[in-house]
């Protein structure tokens, strides 16, 4: 236990990692606290964050210690992932549809062709404009880019299916819905989380624009009236949130594929 | 003893199949005329110049493409001609050149899929009959592999498990152990060999390597380069089950030299064609 634990410190892997933060900190520290340069001035200093962030009684009113600042990251994660989960289920969806039938592939792909590159902010006034309600557009505009990107990579996914699959499954047997669960679905799940990954991130980025356009509460809402309120403090430990957040479930994907991919992880040794 | 005297199931009849690819087009003639039968429970062994048309035969025997003209029965069926298309089943199971087993699947789930799929077996029935199966060729301890966990020769066997458990009239392998080791490629054989004696079934087996075809076959039939015909069969009455001194004999060499001249003479023509086209 203890030779384990003595491992995991001196792993170059680790040590390395440590090494790179510090050194961003460190230049962080001697841009605004040290050389103090022109464009700088008004950024507060890592220490100056921290201490901000784990207040108790903070300038900006948001720290670790505050209901607000769970408030806001409720609020914001809510948003990403009830679009990222309507993103998964109608991206994936449709995107073994598209690669299932060629009809179906001809009457959808142009359109989504066409819809796919449209920025997720673009969408904003139509959001605003059709659907109930705010809240409900700050959502849409997560999730449209995510979908875009989830039926993209499906629909890739089932293309890079090695054709032997489907005439070998049709030999053994089976009948169209089998090879759907059996060949199709399996097949394309690498592709399919790829996809994911790239959907959770677009969903962050395009979720705080969103909020700062249309939003009442979230973290991206609380770091535009941050600038607006010379809170520097705060507008840089949101960030860092965010930074964590979409560490966090970036990885809970990752981890979400191993499962359900497990002759991937096994192939790589993992 | 003569194998496939069992079992009277599995004769093919390839009548004058002629296969042209995009007509309109290109125009490809890859087969013109072939014909010739294979019988119950005949390991037919198919050779011939690289692109002349082997795999277009096994594609329609298998039911995978259509042929321009012609037709081929299995038991008297027409399962293919310019106006019907038997599609592919369990009949005619093929294992393919570079490995099919699904990688997302262990290899008990790969074996039993067929029976399962097909619902001829309860779930627990197919996976005592696969178990048996794998024990029986010495295949332990792999039930919860993954393939690509395997050496290739290991999934080429349970490929080959994976096709037989459907007990089919046919087994088509196309050039199943390319690129194996000398070595691994042995092994290959005796657990074809022992299979086959064990219960022959017709087999339609493409291959370059003519010691695999003589060791293999009971006939080798060489085809022509490109457009594909049936140059000479050779018949390979050795007896079974075949041991690998029988490499050595004066009959087996003999028989090389036979299907090697033939052999030889094709590559020769598709070599000059090839220079022809480059020219």
């Amino acid at each position: 236990m203890m030779s384990r634990l003595k491992a995991r410190v001196t792993d170059p892997q680790l040590l390395r990692a440590l090494i790179g933060i510090l050194v961003f900190v460190s230049l962080w520290y001697l841009f605004t606290a040290v050389l103090n340069l022109p464009r700088f001035k008004l950024i507060p200093n890592p220490i100056a964050v921290l201490k901000d962030w784990f207040s108790f009684t903070p300038a900006s009113g948001r720290s670790i210690f505050t209901k607000v600042y769970y408030l806001d990251i409720a609020y914001s994660v809510g948003r990403t992932l009830a679009a990222f989960a309507l993103a998964t289920i109608l991206g994936v969806s449709l995107g073994l549809l598209m690669g299932w039938s060629r009809t179906f592939y001809d009457f959808t792909f142009p359109i989504v062709e066409l819809l796919r590159p449209m920025p997720p902010l673009s969408w904003i006034p139509l959001a605003i404009l059709i659907l109930p309600g705010v809240e409900i557009a700050v959502v849409y505009v997560t999730f449209i880019a995510a979908f875009f990107a989830t039926v993209l990579n499906t629909l890739l996914g089932v293309f890079s299916i090695d054709k032997n699959y489907f005439l070998a499954a049709r030999c053994l047997g089976s009948r169209p819905k089998d090879v759907f669960m059996n060949v199709i679905v399996p097949g394309s799940l690498p592709f399919i989380f790829t996809g994911l990954q790239i959907g959770m991130g677009i969903s962050w980025m395009s979720l705080v624009a969103g909020e700062i356009i249309a939003g009442k509460q979230g973290l991206g809402y609380a770091i535009y009236e941050g600038y607006f309120l010379y809170q520097f403090e705060h507008v840089i430990s949101y960030m860092f949130t965010l930074g964590i957040l979409g560490y966090i479930s970036s990885a809970a994907i990752r981890a979400a594929g191993r499962k359900l991919m497990a002759w991937e992880a096994r192939r790589r040794g993992a | 003893m003569a194998a496939g005297a069992q079992n009277n199931q599995g004769e093919i009849f390839i009548k004058n199949v002629t296969k042209i690819y995009d007509p309109e087009g290109v125009h490809v003639v890859a087969m013109k005329d072939c014909s010739f039968d294979i019988a119950a429970g005949e390991f037919a062994v198919i050779v011939g110049p690289s692109g002349c048309g082997k795999t277009t035969l096994l594609n329609a025997i298998a039911g995978f493409d259509t042929i321009t003209s012609g037709e081929i029965y299995l038991d008297g069926e027409l399962i293919s001609s310019r106006d019907r298309q038997i599609k592919p089943d369990v009949e005619r199971m093929v294992v393919f050149q570079n490995g099919a087993l699904f990688p997302w699947k262990t290899v008990m789930e790969n074996v039993i899929y067929g029976p399962v799929v097909q619902k001829r077996m309860k779930r627990s029935e197919a996976v005592d009959a696969a178990r048996d199966m794998l024990h029986q060729v010495g295949l332990n301890g792999i039930e919860d592999k993954y393939p690509e966990e395997l050496s290739s020769g290991v999934q080429r066997r349970v490929e080959i498990l994976r096709a037989l458990i459907n007990k089919p009239k046919v087994v088509m392998l196309d050039e199943p152990f390319r690129g194996l080791d000398a070595v691994a490629k042995t092994v290959m054989h005796e657990f074809l060999m022992d299979i086959f004696c064990e219960s022959p079934r017709t087999m339609f087996f493409i291959t370059h390597d003519l010691d695999e075809a003589i060791f293999l076959g009971s006939k080798v039939i060489i085809m022509t380069t490109r457009p594909a015909q049936v140059k000479k069969i050779v018949q390979v009455d050795l007896p079974w089950p075949r041991e690998h001194h029988l490499l050595g004999s004066q009959i087996y060499l003999d028989l090389k030299r036979e299907v090697l001249e033939a052999v030889h003479e094709e590559a020769k023509k598709a070599f000059e064609a090839g220079e022809r086209e480059m020219a």
